[in-house]
């Protein structure tokens, strides 16, 4: 240790013990966060969004998030989680249906989005209509298609649940369950899914032969076609686009139904393609079910409209790509699946 | 190199610090501290506003009954003749028609003198909007929180007319963000009156809240035209109305 202010170690040391014990008189014992793991922001990541600056994560905290998530108790009958439609194994999507799936076998109108690198996002939802990560939970909490339960209630049924109030207050310090607390809670948890260790990861940190020759050459592709759009490393620009699937939006307005702006008539957010080889089916609607449909669409399928995105809106609209530039791209796109993540047994169901 | 004294006194500096770092402030400044009382009475034209099923007409001439009324006041600030003020620190409130209790506004702590000015918010300012899971008042699960769209719904009014379309009325007016920001401050006029806080002492401030004002002035509301309203330009168009909706009657000292 270096000298401080011309004190010597041993002093150095004693006054630091002074100091903690100082603190450790002003505030509720400190937890060590120990499988929360607040990784240092990846080097290939923009600075994150959510800070956990009013939220600190602890151990306690991050498992009650975790209980939370995979309770049915958050909806009104009792039959639907979190983690009901948001499957780790699909990189927190939901293999295979369109859109979500309700309490009483309701179909929702849009497909389950994966939960992915969250703390990096500035707003959530198709359509972006919720801005803070800890608030996310009360939409589907509340859709009455979804999980079809107030607010209140939630709180009622945690407060008269013995375990709940004893794990709140361990991790809380209060007297009863609010609002706050459990949403803090599911922020500890959900904050916590970030996927940065997929083949790709490895490959841009400088281990290049994780990579085939194809999925280089997808890459490449890739940088020069889509990067526009979902850039690396979130894969997303965060940003809402037309990409052209419709010719009007009488079905779903997307971005519009938030901002009642015209221009953004059909925009929807531009998803993360972390995992996107395991959540199809894909798009707001979940239209399309492979990734070879996906591509299709935008070399042949792109439909003018008032609002589509500069960047597909050409004579012929869409993204040129050879049939070679396909088959290198759906390669490459298989490199963005990041098995430690889907796999990590922090994330799993505790039930 | 430092002497001996210099690194006590830091020692007995760090210390010190900490020690002051863990007590409360004494409350030396309570002798001059004083209350203000705001009380809110919701009136519809002349009358007592009485929820459902009493039978009330705007200015359109449309008949309507109200089953529900409440609203958010904000960032209360009371202002003295030579133009200071007293902001009130983490000052929100939900009125609400159904809890009398809710109608009277206790503000503590209040720097004694002569105020006459009054300032609020009617909704919630744009920093609570986006500052994540709150507390009190501004708990999502009081239902005034748009669960789909990011903010607080400011004003709340549902109920009845046989002249709406479908026959209900729901005007959830709120939105923050431009060109559909719906939060406007309003300063009622305390015609004259003063505000005499003192120790001991807590003025009451008796406002009258108009309904009506929601669909008459500047623009006048028919309910055939406009009876739903969750945000976007109508919702400003009747934020627009609402910010005269509320008036001084009197002040008790």
């Amino acid at each position: 240790m270096p000298e401080i202010l011309g004190l010597n170690k041993k002093r150095c040391i004693v006054l630091l013990a002074i100091f903690l014990n100082f603190l450790a008189g002003c505030y509720p014992d400190p937890e060590v966060p120990t499988a929360v793991d607040l990784q240092k922001n990846p080097v290939h990541f923009p600075p994150p969004v959510y800070l956990f600056t009013e939220n600190e994560p602890t151990q306690a905290g991050f498992e009650l998030g975790r209980q939370l998530f995979y309770d049915p108790l958050l909806s009104r009958d009792g039959t639907v989680s979190c983690g009901s439609c948001h499957k780790q194994f699909a990189g927190f999507a939901d293999l295979d249906h369109t859109v979500s799936h309700g309490i009483q076998d309701q179909l929702g109108t849009r497909n389950t989005p994966s939960l992915t690198n969250l703390r990096w996002d500035k707003s959530f939802f198709w359509d972006g209509g919720v801005t803070h990560l800890e608030l996310v939970p009360l939409s589907p909490i509340t859709n009455p298609i979804e999980m079809g339960e107030s607010l209140s209630n939630v709180i009622r049924k945690l407060n008269r649940n013995p375990q709940y109030v004893t794990a709140f207050n361990k991790v809380f310090h209060q007297d009863s369950i609010n609002s706050q607390q459990l949403f803090r809670a599911m922020a500890q948890f959900m904050g916590q899914f970030v996927s940065v260790s997929a083949p790709y990861d490895y490959y841009v940190q400088g281990k290049t032969d994780v990579l085939s020759t194809l999925q280089v050459q997808g890459l490449v592709v890739f940088q020069n076609k889509c990067a526009t759009c979902h850039t690396p490393g979130l894969f997303t620009d965060l940003s809402f686009r037309n990409n052209g699937l419709d010719t009007d939006f009488k079905k779903d307005a997307g971005r519009q139904m938030i901002t009642q702006e015209a221009a953004d008539a059909g925009k929807f957010k531009v998803p993360s393609l972390r995992n996107v080889a395991l959540s199809a089916p894909y798009m707001h609607d979940g239209r399309f079910r492979t990734l070879s449909q996906v591509l299709d669409h935008y070399r042949q399928g792109v439909k003018k409209s008032a609002t589509l995105d500069p960047v597909l809106a050409k004579a012929q609209p869409g993204i040129s790509l050879s049939e070679a530039e396909k088959q290198a791209l759906l390669s490459f796109l298989e490199a963005l699946t990041d098995k430690k993540f889907i796999t990590d047994s922090r994330f799993t169901d505790p039930f | 190199m430092k002497s001996l004294f210099l690194k006590y006194t830091f020692v007995l500096f760090t210390v010190t610090t900490l020690f002051t770092a863990c007590k409360k402030d004494p409350e030396t400044e309570a002798i001059t501290m004083g209350q203000v009382n705001l009380e809110f009475e919701h009136v519809v034209g002349n009358e007592e506003l009485a929820l459902n099923p009493q039978q009330y007409t705007n200015a359109n001439g449309d008949q309507f009954q109200i089953t529900t009324f409440k609203y958010y006041i904000s960032n209360i600030v009371l202002i003295k003749a030579d133009g200071s003020t007293y902001k009130q620190p983490d000052s929100y409130y939900l009125i609400d028609q159904e809890k009398p209790d809710s109608k009277l506004l206790t503000l503590n702590n209040v720097p004694s003198g002569e105020y006459t000015g009054l300032t609020f918010t009617v909704g919630v300012d744009s920093v609570r909007n986006v500052s994540g899971a709150q507390t009190g008042a501004l708990d999502p699960a009081q239902g005034m929180f748009w669960s789909w769209n990011t903010g607080y719904i400011f004003l709340k009014l549902e109920g009845y007319s046989p002249q709406s379309e479908k026959g209900g009325l729901t005007f959830h007016i709120g939105g923050f963000k431009a060109p559909n920001n719906t939060i406007r401050t309003v300063s009622p006029d305390l015609n004259g009156n003063k505000m005499l806080v003192a120790a001991g002492k807590a003025p009451q401030v008796h406002l009258k809240v108009n309904v009506l004002e929601m669909f008459q002035s500047p623009r006048l509301i028919k309910f055939a035209d406009l009876s739903t309203t969750m945000g976007g330009p109508a919702s400003v168009t009747v934020a627009d109305n609402y910010r005269d909706m509320f008036r001084v009657d009197h002040i008790h000292n």
